[in-house]
């Protein structure tokens, strides 16, 4: 895998994490690190994407109906520039997710917002997914394997 | 034609002056938050998010809100809100297959990979009315068990390995994907447009009409052949960034209809399908969708249109619920000239009436 490559599934990686956590919490993350100078490259706007599925889930697209989408741009003083988008109409949202995609390409802070900002909030999603996924097994149809009263 | 009128601009705001209180109702009871309704009339807003078309839990929660509960009145206001923004594009299509599951049957198979997962349901409900939860309920803490990491895929996929089932029709190279909010519609339409169209459709004109087939009218031999519910992952090719970027998740409603097989003297038999697709849980609205979407196939498989549910023009023309309701509500807006006119005609033809049928003395006297 080319390093450009590696950069890109590690981008990606981050923002679906991103993607699912609270401006709020993100916001409280970056303020372990001590931000380098940066502005907005695009202002958050928001805007809608259409959301497709697939015929019989593996055929052909069609389109399913759209969703609120924001999306922002930041670039650090240093060059390096960072996107963000995520679904709803969180324009601040969008700009952290930004802040964070950018500073995950600098070499001085790449390191620093995966270990303070994302790998933190990676976990709390895991730990919901996991008690969302132990609640739902807890109703998974057993009676198939009961032994049947046979008189 | 319609003729508008003016005037009564006073008593129009005075008129939603009055809904605003109306609304509001008894100021002594506290007011619904956004919140409460997304979180406790949860499928309220997945129908308005499915019929508005529209992805968005707090603009659907305030839209019912707004329209004081009339859940076609809200989605009339998630589909006005929706013409106001931008669209950026087009998501990749979602993976289904990967969904994370948080509700799973079949009612063809009893055994299937990962296993039937009753999750949050009405079923084997007794539909008793529980008067506990009008006096400030708390649930018990959901159970747990320990979950399993197998896969579960779509039954279909299971049942197509072995050509049981027909596959799924591929897109054509460089097809591009029907869109009927940007193209008026004609018929005969795609699938795509069909599906687009369901999706967006009524659940109870579709629950009407999928319940027509099973009483006869276009009967297409159904079973359920699984029907899911959970989150699935939203990725965006976004231009600027040169790759396809995580949205986040949305909540889907997924129904795989097994229909009567066909077969032909070059083709072995198999099973065909209708399918459903919807956001939020919404399992009525799939399942109707599916079975209409099989009807509508009727052509395509070489069956006689002779149903309802069968007819396209008429499922994809009458399955819109803000259109249908603008069309039947704009006849309680003035009607005044348009009436007049029908008034005057139907005078003169009265008078016309009168005068043929008038006895013969009074005839001659008139003479």
């Amino acid at each position: 895998m080319t390093q450009h490559n590696n950069q890109q599934v590690q981008r990606k990686a981050a923002m679906a994490v991103l993607a699912h956590a609270e401006a709020g919490e993100i916001a409280a993350r970056l303020r372990a690190l001590a931000l380098p100078a940066h502005q907005e490259l695009r202002a958050p706007e928001n805007g809608l994407v259409m959301l497709r599925g697939r015929v019989g889930g593996d055929g052909a697209p069609f389109n399913l109906g759209e969703a609120t989408v924001s999306r922002a741009a930041v670039r650090l003083a240093s060059g390096e520039v960072g996107f963000g988008y995520t679904l709803g109409r969180d324009g601040e949202k969008a700009r952290l997710i930004a802040l964070c995609d950018a500073l995950a390409q600098s070499s001085d802070f790449g390191e620093a917002v995966e270990r303070d900002v994302i790998a933190p909030l990676r976990e709390q999603l895991m730990i919901q997914r996991k008690q969302a996924a132990a609640e739902t097994a807890a109703t998974k149809v057993d009676f198939y394997t009961m032994v049947r009263g046979e008189g | 034609m319609y003729v508008a009128v003016k005037g009564g601009e006073r008593a129009i705001e005075n008129a939603h002056r009055l809904l605003a209180n109306a609304r509001r109702g008894d100021q002594s009871v506290s007011e619904v938050t956004l919140d409460q309704i997304s979180e406790q009339l949860g499928l309220a807003v997945d129908r308005v998010m499915s019929e508005g078309s529209l992805y968005d839990r707090e603009l659907a929660a305030l839209a019912i809100k707004q329209a004081r509960g009339d859940l076609i009145e809200a989605i009339f206001l998630v589909r006005a809100f929706r013409a106001t923004l931008p669209r950026f594009g087009a998501s990749e299509p979602v993976d289904t297959g990967a969904m994370r599951v948080q509700r799973r049957v079949s009612a063809t198979f009893k055994d299937i990979p990962g296993g039937q997962i009753l999750g949050p349901t009405f079923d084997y409900t007794h539909r008793l009315l529980d008067p506990s939860l009008g006096q400030g309920f708390v649930p018990e803490v959901p159970a747990t068990a320990e979950a399993s990491t197998a896969p579960t895929p779509r039954v279909t996929d299971i049942l197509g390995r072995d050509g049981l089932i027909e596959s799924s029709p591929r897109a054509e190279d460089g097809a591009s994907v029907g869109d009927l909010t940007r193209e008026p519609l004609n018929f005969p339409a795609d699938r795509d447009l069909r599906l687009q169209n369901l999706a967006r459709g009524d659940e109870g004109f579709l629950l009407a009409m999928g319940y027509s087939t099973q009483r006869g009218y276009g009967r297409n031999h159904p079973f359920v052949g699984e029907i899911r519910f959970g989150e699935v992952e939203v990725e965006f090719f976004a231009e600027d960034v040169g790759f396809a970027v995580p949205l986040g998740s949305i909540e889907l409603t997924e129904c795989q209809m097994v229909n009567q097989f066909k077969g032909s003297a070059t083709e072995a038999p198999c099973f065909t399908r209708g399918y459903g697709l919807a956001f939020g849980q919404s399992e009525r609205k799939t399942m109707s969708m599916a079975l209409v979407d099989r009807a509508l196939r009727a052509r395509e498989l070489g069956e006689d249109a002779v149903a309802p549910a069968q007819d396209e023009e008429f499922v994809m023309s009458h399955s819109d619920n803000v259109q249908a309701t603008g069309f039947v509500e704009h006849l309680k807006l003035p009607h005044y000239v348009d009436f007049q006119s029908e008034l005057g005609l139907l005078r003169k033809l009265r008078k016309e009436f009168a005068e043929a049928n008038a006895p013969d003395a009074m005839k001659e006297a008139a003479e």
